[in-house]
């Protein structure tokens, strides 16, 4: 399945193929079919199609004297490359690049804990270093911090973080690129940068003030094109005394307008943590791979149900129509209060809002206590969420192979989420998808300002009828989601260029001004090509 | 074929399990005995594949994915647990590796090593006599 970059001939590729070689040693270049597999993205809706975006090369450097090399050879062939930390980017790449024929420069060998600190709460990692390194690493040394981690724990702190990845715990730590301090990047001509702080030789703040003096331009690797990122620092909490989660109910549709109130009120005055919203009424409605609730259905059939309807068919059902589980990390008796205080909050706010499922533990987490918690809202990694795509009971004889996110950054109000349902249905029925819907959204919460809400789509290697149907579904959601004002806040390389379309704010300027940067800095279009949405000034042509 | 889920709120369902990834096993060492391959292949499955495929148990769920995948495929014909299984040869477990099968993905050798995979192939056919 040989492919070639745009633009590159096999003769230029093969002249880059035999200095990267030489650079880092052959057994870390590879070309052959086998080895490329394993940088085809197992998770690509465009799997299999002549879109799919699979490399023509891969290169693994060691250290970051190897990745200025690779860099120089790939400017002075023009070869684009992409680069990847553990690849495991799943749902929005994983080790694939942006444009086919893209050589991957895999970061994986660059695996170094260089300093974790628990004084002032950081660590320095480089980007092969995966969740389950960082906490093993800590583990070991007894160091008194908290790491915030996404879903599958394989994942790597700075890749996560420079595709805008979210966690889990604390809202200051949950956005991982706003709790990053600290990037050395590799750019395009071979030059090592180093931000903020780290602009000065023997600064000892590196991790500890992001800005240095003067303009911040560590905004220009996350989801940017503009350099290879070898290094990064990121703050951490310190191990809290205690935790205690407790659930509280909504009993109403509308109800959900106080509840969130009451929610960002609490979480932004740091009283809790992550807060985890569901719905009693929409699990009764649409149970998971089960038939739809025939009610559900008849409140469904004449358009968009009012207010009024939806109340009466929660009533009917006589469950609650929202719930928020409220965590809180802290000193024991901070956290009882804190507790306490919420519920007078609750209280106070809406009608009849009930609470149970207590929960305490101390931290960190007893081991014979691991089994009753969320290991994600403990700091701990796992792959416990690839239940979403593994053969179980739940998903029968044909699970899916793989999911795509598309999720959109939705203001944090009960209005919202209460318009959000009916957005969906609208992107479903454009595309002539007629399943059932609930009018009940409840919001992914990973960013602390944001609700990211929005549902994900299944993937299969072997049906690409499904992947093209559910590409359709994709894209329809992403132009709804627009007319509304929402947009994802990240996605895999199928729709990045669509979604980026959306920001038209005066002509675009935004983009614009990305392609003014991305000409300066890149001229050659070496790095990521594509990478959302910023394609160097030769390929601009090609742009969808 | 399904094709959608709802995302949000998802997180709340589910559920803990007990596994660790154990440290990072490094690679076996050159001219190791067949005894000592083995051993290194069960340090390498416990970092790499444990996650998965181990016996970790949660409040709901009485499997992690890859275990929990194959008590459904197998059905209780043979062990959902490979650790368990007396019917695998390196070669197989190579092949699912590198090429992946359903929710779980393929695993290039920058991530896990020809050594490694090796050894685990090793640990993994043991019981296969």
């Amino acid at each position: 399945m040989a492919v070639l970059p745009p633009g590159v001939s096999q003769r230029t590729l093969d002249a880059a193929l035999a200095e990267w070689r030489s650079a880092i040693g052959s057994e870390w270049v590879f070309t052959s079919d086998e080895d490329i597999y394993g940088y085809r993205d197992s998770y690509s809706i465009l799997w299999g199609t002549d879109e799919e975006r699979i490399p023509s090369a891969a290169l693994a450097p060691a250290s970051v004297e190897q990745v200025q090399q690779a860099v120089r050879i790939a400017n002075k062939h023009k070869v684009p490359i992409y680069p990847v930390s553990t690849g495991r980017n799943l749902s929005y790449g994983g080790p694939s690049p942006n444009v086919r024929g893209t050589v991957v420069l895999d970061l994986k060998r660059m695996n170094r804990i260089l300093k974790v600190d628990d004084t002032r709460n950081f660590c320095l990692v480089e980007p092969g270093v995966t969740y389950f390194d960082l906490y093993n690493y800590i583990q070991e040394r007894g160091l008194k911090v908290m790491i915030d981690l996404p879903d599958p724990g394989w994942g790597s702190p700075v890749g996560n973080s420079l595709d805008h990845g979210v966690g889990y715990t604390w809202g200051p730590f949950r956005d991982h690129f706003v709790s990053h301090c600290a990037m050395e990047v590799v750019l395009p001509n071979g030059e090592l940068l180093r931000t903020g702080m780290g602009g000065m030789s023997n600064a000892d703040t590196w991790q500890d003030y992001k800005y240095g003096t003067g303009p911040s331009t560590d905004g220009l690797f996350g989801q940017g094109n503009f350099g290879v990122v070898t290094k990064m620092g990121f703050w951490m909490m310190p191990m809290p005394e205690a935790y205690l989660r407790g659930m509280v109910y909504a009993p109403k549709f509308a109800d959900v307008i106080a509840l969130v109130k009451t929610v960002n009120f609490l979480e932004d005055q740091g009283i809790i943590g992550m807060p985890n919203y569901g719905s009693p009424a929409r699990t009764a409605a649409l149970p998971f791979n089960k038939p739809a609730d025939p009610d559900l259905l008849a409140l469904m059939a004449n358009g968009y149900p009012s207010v009024e309807q939806v109340d009466a068919y929660v009533a009917k059902k006589g469950v609650p129509a929202w719930s928020v589980q409220l965590q809180f990390y802290g000193p024991r008796k901070t956290v009882e209060a804190n507790w306490e205080y919420a519920q007078a909050k609750m209280r106070e706010a809406i009608p009849g809002a009930t609470f149970d499922g207590v929960y305490r533990t101390d931290l960190p987490v007893p081991k014979e206590r691991l089994d009753e918690v969320v290991l994600r809202h403990m700091g701990i990694p796992a792959l416990e969420i690839f239940n979403i795509v593994s053969r179980n009971e739940s998903h029968g004889e044909n699970p899916p192979d793989g999911h795509n996110n598309c999720v959109a950054i939705v203001p944090r109000t009960g209005e919202s989420l209460m318009t959000f349902s009916k957005a969906v249905i609208e992107g479903m029925r454009a595309v002539g998808d007629m399943r059932p819907w609930s009018p009940f959204t409840t919001p992914a919460t990973w960013h602390p300002r944001t609700f990211l809400c929005g549902p994900s789509v299944f993937t299969q290697r072997n049906d690409p009828e499904s992947n093209a149907r559910n590409k359709r579904l994709y894209e329809s959601l992403v132009d709804t989601y627009a007319k509304y004002g929402w947009v994802d806040y990240r996605c895999t390389h199928a729709f990045q260029d669509r979604v980026v379309s959306k920001y038209d704010f005066n002509n675009h300027a935004l983009m614009r001004f990305h392609e003014l940067l991305k000409d300066a800095v890149d001229p050659n279009g070496i790095i990521s090509p594509g990478r959302y949405g910023i394609y160097p000034r030769s390929m601009r042509r090609t742009r969808a | 074929m399904k094709t959608l889920i709802g995302l949000a709120g998802l997180g709340a369902t589910l559920l803990a399990a007990s596994a660790f990834a154990a440290p990072n096993p490094g690679q076996p060492p050159a001219g190791a005995s067949p005894q000592a391959i083995q051993e290194h292949g069960n340090r390498a499955f416990q970092y790499y594949c444990a996650p998965c495929h181990g016996p970790g148990k949660g409040n709901n769920r009485p499997y992690l994915p890859g275990t929990d995948a194959l008590n459904v495929k197998y059905k209780g014909e043979r062990p959902a647990l490979l650790e368990e299984r007396t019917d695998l040869t390196a070669d197989f477990v190579r092949f699912m590796v590198r090429n992946g099968i359903e929710g779980m993905p393929s695993f290039r050798k920058v991530e896990l090593s020809d050594a490694n995979l090796d050894a685990i192939g090793a640990y993994l056919a043991r019981n296969n006599k």
